[in-house]
């Protein structure tokens, strides 16, 4: 294998792995450290800056870096299940704890540049644009029907997870950077809103339409089937106060746990949820999944709707297919009748949770912005613009569903794109990160982080009494960790963001390192190719996913290999390393968004 | 000293041994030596060839003596028996132990001060009387304890740190060894694990005196330019003489070597010792033969390395005094003592 190139700014952030999987990658383990140095605000700014929600994706965030938190995999077969770091828990921690922090955000532009900005939507992406863009002296325009921003953040995520003084918070955060908000004022023609000369227009509407069943006894049954995000709104609305005493929610992802609950407590008392393939299949996040089981919710698999059943017009049950899963030879999952007879639930109310469209009518196909067959616009993936190059899409209104980190991560490109463009550079050009990495070391065995590894599992984030907690849609379940809890578990965080970094000329090959490390990570052997190199090292390195760290020849011609597939970063190698060639830096990634900083190097200098 | 405790988590595939053993399990506490020692390498083949036996833990003894290398035990095999000697005391201490009960594994892990200086007439006298041990000494021809002076097995010649010849003529423990009839003698080096792991193992089975000299460079006073026992120095001079595996009575065992290459010794406990030559005019076997070679070969600057003798029908201390199989532990003190009237008989005996 060829050395590996450290200076490359993937290298190690793909250690970081929770900060690679983080759509708006947020610097995880050094906002971790700052909780658990019990500097709150300082914490919440680190993540204000990647992700601009930091309270509310504490309580809602899909969390990408969970799955990805290499706690996980150095916790198996070392003990219970293995469990990650609680990164979005301990989020919120810092947005419940912080000072008031208005002081440290961005100031309004003082002088404007002249350029002006529209987005269409006030949820997640759009606010993020407004965010990146408005302290740079953008005329930002948001657009909403609603008369609030937030969007889907407001409107269907329920209060009882997300309580409507945190939204209004740091929505206001970013409406307060001189950003012109124009609730209730729906955009209905594209064509018009263009009229109105705006330099760049960004779209981030969502995906408004809940996706409907079109099963017998739909239509006569209609005034007891609810499409599930629309019944979300209308309940955040208090236009729905109440349900039907028995329940049936369709669809396996996160809105269908959301209709649940909510059900649970407008008056459902036997609510279930049903939905066609495997348990395990569900789209709705494992913790989601609980939360409601909990709840005393059951989820039925397995079970094909077939029909609404109603007697007189009203909704009396459904009725459902009974299949099983079968995989063809190519692996895919087919659903094969069982040939059981069909199973029969009564309801008195069903909530349809199958899935959101996206829905643009309001676009005139006539502009230049093109559509797919699917009715979805040709979005170039890493600009973000149309086929109109200055209109731009981002959130569920680009792709399709996805989620608000994800939404927010658009946001932040498309404010480069828009920012680059109208400084007369090429969007299609996106700045690397800035990267720097610096040595933690102290002392001849102290570091500037805390290296001990902790060996305690998960902690659980405190509940609120159900008997009050499903009494009302309005009393947010989770408590939140206190500042006790959020030390205990931020020490489960194993600081990978602080890096193994190696000098070939300083190694004399004593294999201290080697002997010390407690995951075996280290080898020291003959170069190879790294098929093969994996297959010979102290450890076999399984895990394709996870990189090679391979040093230039050593003296006696072997080479250094790391795996850092399982490395707790507890620095031991660097601390029984005699000549320093092992030290411990902390590697600082600075993603790219708007401002000087995305700009062609050589119109910087030019500027300075 | 701000070290941490070694984190208990391992590496999820970390295999097994036949007790359900990791090598994990084996280790002692965290290492208090100065970073690089090639003492803690030793500890780490200790772990490793202890780990491979599949050794009960309760059934090996750890002895040793005063300085840098005798503090090692501490660093490995934490649910073993232990015992710290005075300096320079551990082979009679060891041999006293082994006396009393001969079902334990003897590990007497001592250095070149504690051997070859303060300790020369105890390690001359154990080795002898082929005391059923495992002898390492851990050699870096400094004393590390109290910044690096000379010790008695330094080159003569070598320079220490602060520029200093050393005028004397070195003690050869291996040449000792040989000499006074140790059944089992080989040298290693700390650097090279996969010579020495397997030397450990093969003197842990045999049945008789074991000694390992292991050069371990001492990162603090005995590793620049001018040293004989530095990291760069030992492997450029190293010349193996064989490279050894050890294969234990459970596995089969396949031929892959070309004929006359291989030597194979059936061990007392069934296992198989297999010596792949790397100079094809070196035979273990020959006592006289092998200190002529090592002698040799030191005149000429190379440090010999490898399964330097080996007597495949080894005799121990116990064979020679006749003594009783039983530990004393489990004899009854009737036994261990058996009254006015016996003595009274053995020393009737005798007159």
């Amino acid at each position: 294998m060829q050395p590996t190139d450290i200076r490359v700014p993937d290298y190690f952030h793909k250690v970081v792995d929770c900060q690679w999987a983080c759509p708006a990658h947020t610097p995880v383990p050094e906002y971790i450290r700052l909780i658990a140095a019990g500097r709150y605000s300082d914490a919440y700014l680190a993540n204000w800056v990647s992700n601009v929600f930091p309270g509310i994706l504490g309580r809602t965030c899909d969390r990408p870096c969970e799955p990805a938190c290499r706690r996980v995999r150095v916790e198996e077969n070392n003990g219970e299940k293995p469990e990650p770091v609680a990164i979005c828990r301990l989020k919120r921690v810092a947005a419940d704890f912080k000072d008031d922090i208005r002081a440290r955000l961005p100031k309004p532009a003082a002088r404007k540049n002249g350029k002006r900005i529209a987005c269409v939507g006030a949820g997640p992406a759009s606010l993020t644009v407004a965010r990146d863009l408005a302290p740079l002296g953008y005329h930002v325009t948001v657009f909403e029907a609603d008369a609030k921003a937030g969007g889907f953040m407001r409107t269907q995520v329920p209060r009882f997870r997300l309580p409507e003084a945190v939204i209004d918070e740091e929505v206001g955060y970013v409406l307060g950077l001189g950003v012109e908000f124009c609730g209730g004022s729906r955009i209905d023609s594209m064509k018009a809103l263009l009229a109105e000369g705006y330099d760049a227009v960004f779209v981030g509407c969502g995906a408004p339409r809940g996706r409907d069943l079109d099963l017998p006894g739909r239509r006569e049954a209609a005034a007891h089937i609810h499409i599930g995000i629309d019944w979300l709104a209308s309940v955040y609305f208090g236009h729905v106060a109440s349900v039907g005493r028995r329940v049936i929610v369709l669809g396996g992802g996160n809105t269908a746990m959301d209709c649940c609950r909510s059900a649970k407590r407008l008056g459902g008392e036997d609510v279930k949820v049903i939905v066609r393939s495997g348990f395990e299949e569900m789209k709705a996040s494992p913790w989601e999944k609980e939360d409601a089981m909990h709840e005393g919710i059951p989820i039925l698999n397995y079970l094909v709707p077939k029909t609404f059943e109603h007697v007189d017009g009203r909704l009396v049950g459904m009725s459902f297919e009974k299949v099983r899963a079968e995989h063809d030879a190519q692996g895919r999952r087919r659903l094969v009748p069982t040939g059981e007879p069909d199973a029969f639930f009564e309801c008195d109310d069903v909530l349809v949770a199958v899935g959101q469209e996206n829905a643009f009518p309001w676009i005139e196909r006539d502009l230049g912005i093109a559509f797919d067959q699917g009715g979805m616009p040709v979005v170039d993936q890493s600009t973000l613009q149309s086929t109109l190059p200055h209109v731009l899409f981002g959130g569920d209104a680009a792709f399709g569903p996805k989620n608000i980190i994800w939404a927010v991560a658009h946001g932040h490109e498309a404010a480069v794109s828009i920012d680059r463009m109208l400084n007369g550079e090429d969007p299609r050009e996106r700045p690397a990160p800035t990267t720097r990495l610096i040595s933690q070391k102290m002392g001849i065995h102290e570091w500037s982080y805390d290296n001990a590894v902790s060996a305690d599992g998960r902690y659980k984030v405190p509940w609120a009494p159900a008997e009050k907690t499903l009494k009302s849609v309005k009393v947010e379940v989770e408590l939140g960790f206190d500042a006790e809890t959020a030390f205990k578990e931020a020490q489960r965080c194993l600081n990978c963001d602080v890096q193994t970094v190696f000098s070939r000329e300083a190694c004399i090959e004593c294999d201290a390192c080697v002997d010390i490390c407690p995951m075996d990570c280290i080898t020291f052997t003959k170069n190879g190719e790294e098929a093969e190199l994996r297959t010979r090292l102290h450890a076999p390195a399984l895990n394709l996913a996870q990189d090679l760290y391979v040093s230039g020849e050593l003296k006696t011609g072997r080479v250094m290999v790391k795996d850092e597939d399982v490395c707790l970063h507890c620095g031991l190698c660097a601390e029984r390393c005699p000549t320093g060639a092992w030290d411990m830096r902390k590697f600082v990634i600075e993603m790219t968004h708007a401002g000087p900083g995305c700009r062609d190097r050589a119109a910087r200098k030019d500027a300075a | 000293m701000t070290y941490i405790a070694k984190p208990g988590l391992h590496h999820p595939t970390l295999p097994k041994n036949a007790l359900c053993y990791t090598r994990r399990d084996y280790e002692g506490k965290v290492s208090t030596l100065c970073a690089g020692c090639g003492h803690d390498s030793i500890s780490a083949a200790i772990i490793q060839a202890c780990w491979e036996l599949a050794i009960e833990p309760h059934r090996l003894a750890k002895l040793s003596g005063i300085g840098c290398s005798s503090k090692t035990p501490d660093y490995f095999l934490g649910n073993s028996h232990g015992f710290n000697t005075v300096h320079g005391r551990m082979p009679s201490v060891l041999t006293g132990a082994n006396l009393a009960n001969r079902e334990l594994l003897y590990l007497g892990v001592s250095g070149d001060g504690d051997s070859a200086s303060i300790g020369i007439g105890q390690f001359v006298h154990a080795i002898r009387r082929g005391v059923n041990m495992v002898y390492i000494v851990e050699n870096n021809g400094v004393y590390g304890l109290t910044k690096g002076q000379f010790s008695a097995t330094a080159d003569q010649g070598s320079v220490s740190k602060r520029g200093v010849v050393n005028t004397d003529n070195p003690i050869d423990m291996v040449g000792l060894a040989l000499q006074l009839g140790a059944s089992f003698v080989a040298r290693s080096f700390s650097g090279d694990k996969q010579q020495l792991v397997p030397l450990i193992k093969a003197a842990i089975a045999h049945r008789g005196a074991a000694f390992i000299d292991v050069i371990s460079p001492c990162v603090a006073f005995n590793n620049h330019a001018g040293s004989t026992k530095s990291y760069d120095y030992v492997r450029e001079h190293n010349e193996a003489v064989n490279r050894l595996d050890v294969i234990s009575a459970r596995e089969a065992i396949g031929v892959d070597y070309a004929e006359g290459e291989l030597a194979e010794v059936r061990q007392h406990d069934g296992s198989v010792l297999r010596l792949r030559k790397l100079h094809a005019d070196y035979d273990p076997g020959d006592r006289i033969a092998a200190m002529n070679y090592v002698h040799a070969h030191q005149v000429r600057g190379e440090i010999v390395t490898g399964l330097l003798y080996l007597d495949p029908d080894p005799h121990d201390l116990h064979e020679h005094l006749n003594t009783v199989a039983t530990p004393f532990n489990a004899l009854g003190a009737e036994a261990l003592c058996p009254g006015a009237a016996t003595l009274e008989q053995i020393n009737a005996s005798l007159r």
